[in-house]
C-alpha cells in the first residue's frame, strides 16, 4: 500500500492517511479483505507517529472501511460499506471538475465536450467486458 | 517514588544572560508517552529551556523537575534515565567506534548490546572508524545511537537535524518513532523544520524571544487555526486591520488572515469593513507560525 503524505497544507496527517485509504479501495487498489499494514509499519514507511496512524483506522473503523480482527491484523471490510459509493462518486465528481475548468479555458464548449466524451467511450468499448 | 512524576515538568523559569531575556517565565508539562515538539526562531531560547532539563544550567528563578527530580541536584539519577543528541556533538574524537560503544556501555547498566549493534549495522558505521575522521553525518548516526542503545526512558534532541542530509534526518525521524512506539517512552525534540515537527510530535510549544505563545496538543492547534481568505469591492491599499486576525497578507482586493479561535470576531470585522469571507480552510503549521511571530513582533514594538 502506498500513500504520500504532504505536510505543506493544513489537511491532518490522519485525515489524509484516511482519505487516501478510502481512495484506494474505493478504486478497487485495496479489495475487501485485504490487510492494511500494522499501525508501527506504516508509521515507520510513512515516517509519522504512530497515534497519527491509530487515529486513522479508528476514523475508517468507526466509518466501516475496515475492520479490525483480534490478534491478527486491520482488513479492508468485506464490501458492505456505505460509503464506497460516496466515495467513488466523489473520486468521479473531482475529476469532472477539472475537466470542465480544463475545457472552459481550452474554449471548448458544453455541446464539444459530450460529443468528444461519447467518442473517447466508443473508443474504448473494444476492451470492456460488457 | 519518581513514577508517577511526568517526565518533565518545569513551573515559571526565567533565564536572563547579561540584558537578554533568554526565557521569560515559561511553564511546561510533558507526560508520558508524548513527542513533544519545540519550534522556534533561533535564539528563541531553545536550546537554553533544553539545557535546564538536562541540569546544565541551573534553574535561577522558576523550577525544572525532571521525573520528579531536580537535574542539577541529582544527575546521575536523571542522566541515567535521558538519551540525548544535541547539535554541537562532542564525542572523543580519538576514539575507534567500537571503543567508544565499549565505554558508554560502562555507565548505562540498562545499555543493550544487541541493540547497539543492530543499530551500528543499519547507521553502516565501522567499528574500526575514528571519531575524528567520521562524516558530519557519521557523526550524528554516533551520537543518535549512543543516545538510543540504553533505551531511555526520555529522549532529547535538541536541533538534532541540523545542517545534515535527508537521508540522515530520516534516521533521527525513525528513531524518535521507534522510541514512542515502545510503550511508556517520551520525546522531546527541538526544531526549526515544521515538517518534521508535523509528522512526529503530538504536542507543540512555539517559542519566541524566550516565551512560549503558543502550546498544546498538534492537532487542537492545527484544528482552531483557520485561514480565512476576504474579499473587497474596492483595492485596499493598506492592510486591514481585523480584530481576532493574527496576521494578515495580500494586495488589492485579495487577503488571508490566520486566526485562533476568534474567527467569529474576525469575520464581524470583515462584514464591517464592507468585505466578505470567500474561503475557509485549515491553517498550514508554517502560516500559523508566521502569524504567531508577526503577532509576537507587534507586541514587541507597541508594547500594550
Amino acid at each position: 500500500m502506498q500513500l504520500h503524505i504532504s505536510t505543506g497544507d493544513g489537511l491532518p496527517i490522519y485525515l489524509q492517511i484516511a482519505s487516501q485509504i478510502k481512495h484506494l479501495s474505493a478504486s478497487g487498489r485495496l479489495a475487501p479483505g485485504d490487510e492494511i499494514p500494522p499501525i508501527r509499519v506504516l508509521a515507520q514507511q510513512l515516517l509519522i507517529n504512530p497515534n497519527t496512524v491509530a487515529r486513522a483506522y479508528l476514523e475508517l473503523e468507526r466509518e466501516g472501511i475496515v475492520v479490525k480482527r483480534h490478534g491478527s491484523g486491520t482488513y479492508i471490510s468485506d464490501n458492505g460499506s456505505p460509503l464506497a459509493r460516496k466515495e467513488r462518486l466523489k473520486i468521479i465528481m473531482d475529476r469532472i471538475d477539472a475537466l470542465l475548468v480544463e475545457s472552459r479555458h481550452l474554449g471548448i464548449d458544453r455541446d464539444e465536450l459530450f460529443k468528444i466524451l461519447k467518442e473517447r467511450q466508443q473508443h474504448m468499448q473494444p476492451q470492456e467486458t460488457t | 517514588m519518581s513514577t508517577s512524576s511526568p517526565p518533565v515538568e518545569i513551573q515559571g523559569l526565567s533565564r536572563q544572560f547579561q540584558n537578554k531575556l533568554a526565557l521569560d517565565n515559561v511553564s511546561l508539562r510533558i507526560e508520558r508517552g508524548r513527542v513533544f515538539g519545540l519550534v522556534g526562531e533561533n535564539g528563541a531560547g531553545k536550546t537554553t529551556l533544553i539545557k535546564h532539563i538536562l541540569g546544565l544550567l541551573r534553574a535561577k528563578s522558576g523550577s525544572v523537575r525532571v521525573f520528579g527530580l531536580n537535574p542539577v541536584a541529582s544527575p546521575v539519577q536523571v542522566l541515567s534515565r535521558i538519551g540525548s543528541l544535541s547539535e554541537n556533538r562532542d564525542l572523543p574524537a580519538w576514539m575507534r567506534i567500537d571503543e567508544l560503544l565499549r565505554y558508554t556501555a560502562a555507565f548505562y547498566p540498562t545499555w543493550d548490546k544487541g541493540f547497539a549493534e543492530q543499530l551500528r549495522q543499519q547507521f553502516g558505521l565501522d567499528p574500526s572508524a575514528k571519531i575524528k575522521n567520521l562524516s558530519r553525518g557519521e557523526n550524528a548516526r554516533a551520537g543518535l545511537l549512543l543516545a538510543l542503545a540504553f533505551r531511555p526512558e526520555l529522549l532529547v534532541l535538541d536541533e538534532p537535524s541540523s545542517g545534515l542530509d535527508p537521508v540522515v534526518r530520516r534516521d533521527i525521524l525513525e528513531a524518535i518513532i521507534r522510541t514512542v512506539a515502545d510503550e511508556g517512552r517520551t520525546v522531546i525534540f527541538s526544531t526549526h523544520l515544521l515538517d518534521e515537527v508535523e509528522r512526529v510530535a503530538d504536542e507543540l510549544a512555539m517559542m519566541f524571544h524566550g516565551r512560549v505563545v503558543l502550546h498544546g496538543p498538534l492537532d487542537d492547534v492545527k484544528q482552531k487555526h483557520r485561514r480565512l481568505v476576504l474579499r473587497f469591492d474596492a483595492a485596499q491599499t493598506l492592510p486591514p486591520n481585523i480584530e481576532g486576525a493574527l496576521g494578515i497578507s495580500g494586495s488589492g482586493r485579495e487577503w488571508a488572515i490566520i486566526c485562533n479561535g476568534k474567527q467569529d470576531l474576525a469575520i464581524a470585522a470583515v462584514t464591517r469593513l464592507g468585505g466578505k469571507i470567500v474561503a475557509e480552510e485549515p491553517a498550514s503549521l508554517e502560516e500559523i507560525f508566521v502569524a504567531q511571530a508577526a503577532g509576537v513582533q507587534a507586541i514587541t514594538r507597541n508594547p500594550a
